[in-house]
């Protein structure tokens, strides 16, 4: 499998790489293997789109593993766009029997904290702006 | 997750709840940097056990490590409900020294930047493993619709966790109860002013309906 990013230092473009992952491309990989392609491309300056987003488990980790990584001066963090909820979510035993909310998917867009900034959010439109830093 | 995993999952947390009736229940207080959930504890703290939790600071980031105050006794209608409050640090995606060099020298901030991170990544740990519900606050004067609070609402539903939303910080002009309660509709929203006591019969009242 090709990797998402593959931006070379020395010939990278003037511009911002966005890699915009399917779901299906999410689908076979493990947690950590989801989250080491969303920060190895965060870490190169990438803004990343996740067409189906992560699970609640897999943002916590996201987030702790962000954590370990924050370097003064090199790494700030992340910046992470979903979608908030619009309406109560079925999360009873039965609603999940019934096809509730195992995956909620939900496009997400990641990229470092100090190059993306969101402008506006609400339950439909996620607006952001994004330098070259 | 299949089915049959899930099912058992569920059975396998009410069967923990109801052997563990007489544990004080772990209630982390959670939210982002900056909401008043330090304050929240000693008040809680004090009010029930003469005792301080934590530094409070104006400054974000002042709670670096997840704090528990055991078995804190309330009383209400003549019951009494025992607790242990985990005092937790705030949640963010992104800490930068430089927010810091404001208020203390470089290194001083560096190594407060250094600590948060951790602490963040400590408050996810007791999130997924430790706590038996949550407290999630909130500063109403504050937009409460941020990917932080979205994705930490979400992760507290998905371990099936009871959770209350205190819109705290009502003294505040700006304060807006309202819009914590249309930001999350499908959780109990209690307003109230940690700093100057104000509405904590009603935060006691629920703290023992929800969590006693």
């Amino acid at each position: 499998m090709p990797k998402a990013t593959n931006a070379d230092d020395s010939d990278a473009p003037d511009g911002v790489q966005i890699d915009l992952i399917s779901g299906e491309r999410m689908a076979g990989m493990a947690t950590m293997e989801k989250i080491r392609m969303i920060l190895d491309g965060v870490h190169d300056g990438n803004i990343v789109i996740l067409e189906e987003g992560l699970t609640p488990d897999e943002e916590s980790r996201l987030i702790e593993v962000t954590m370990a990584e924050i370097s003064p001066d090199e790494f700030n963090g992340i910046e992470i766009e979903t979608y908030p909820k619009s309406e109560t979510r079925d999360s009873s035993l039965l609603g999940r029997i019934m096809g509730g909310d195992e995956t909620e998917a939900k496009l997400t867009v990641i990229g470092p904290a100090n190059q993306i900034e969101t402008l506006h959010k609400d339950e439909t439109l996620i607006s952001a702006l994004v330098s070259r830093n | 997750m299949g089915l049959f995993t899930e099912l058992k999952d569920s059975i396998s947390r009410a069967t923990d709840r109801l052997f563990s009736e007489q544990e004080p229940k772990r209630i982390g207080i959670y939210g982002p940097p900056n909401a008043g959930k330090t304050t929240l504890a000693n008040r809680i703290a004090r009010d029930w056990t003469g005792d301080a939790v934590g530094a409070e600071s104006h400054v974000p980031h002042e709670t670096r490590r997840a704090r528990r105050k055991e078995n804190v006794e309330i009383e209400r209608d003549g019951k009494t409900v025992t607790i242990d409050i985990v005092d937790t640090p705030g949640v963010t995606t992104k800490v930068d020294y430089e927010e810091f060099t404001d208020e203390m020298d470089e290194e001083d901030a560096i190594r407060r930047s250094r600590e948060a991170t951790e602490g963040v990544a400590e408050a996810m740990h007791w999130l997924r493993e430790d706590v038996d519900g949550v407290i999630y606050v909130l500063d109403s004067a504050e937009d409460p619709i941020t990917q932080v609070n979205t994705m930490l609402i979400g992760i507290v539903e998905s371990r099936d966790l009871p959770v209350l939303i205190f819109a705290n910080k009502t003294d505040l002009e700006e304060s807006s109860v309202k819009r914590i309660e249309d930001a999350f509709p499908q959780h109990k929203t209690i307003p109230l002013s940690a700093k100057e006591g104000d509405n904590m019969d009603e935060v006691y009242d629920n703290i023992a309906e929800y969590f006693g």
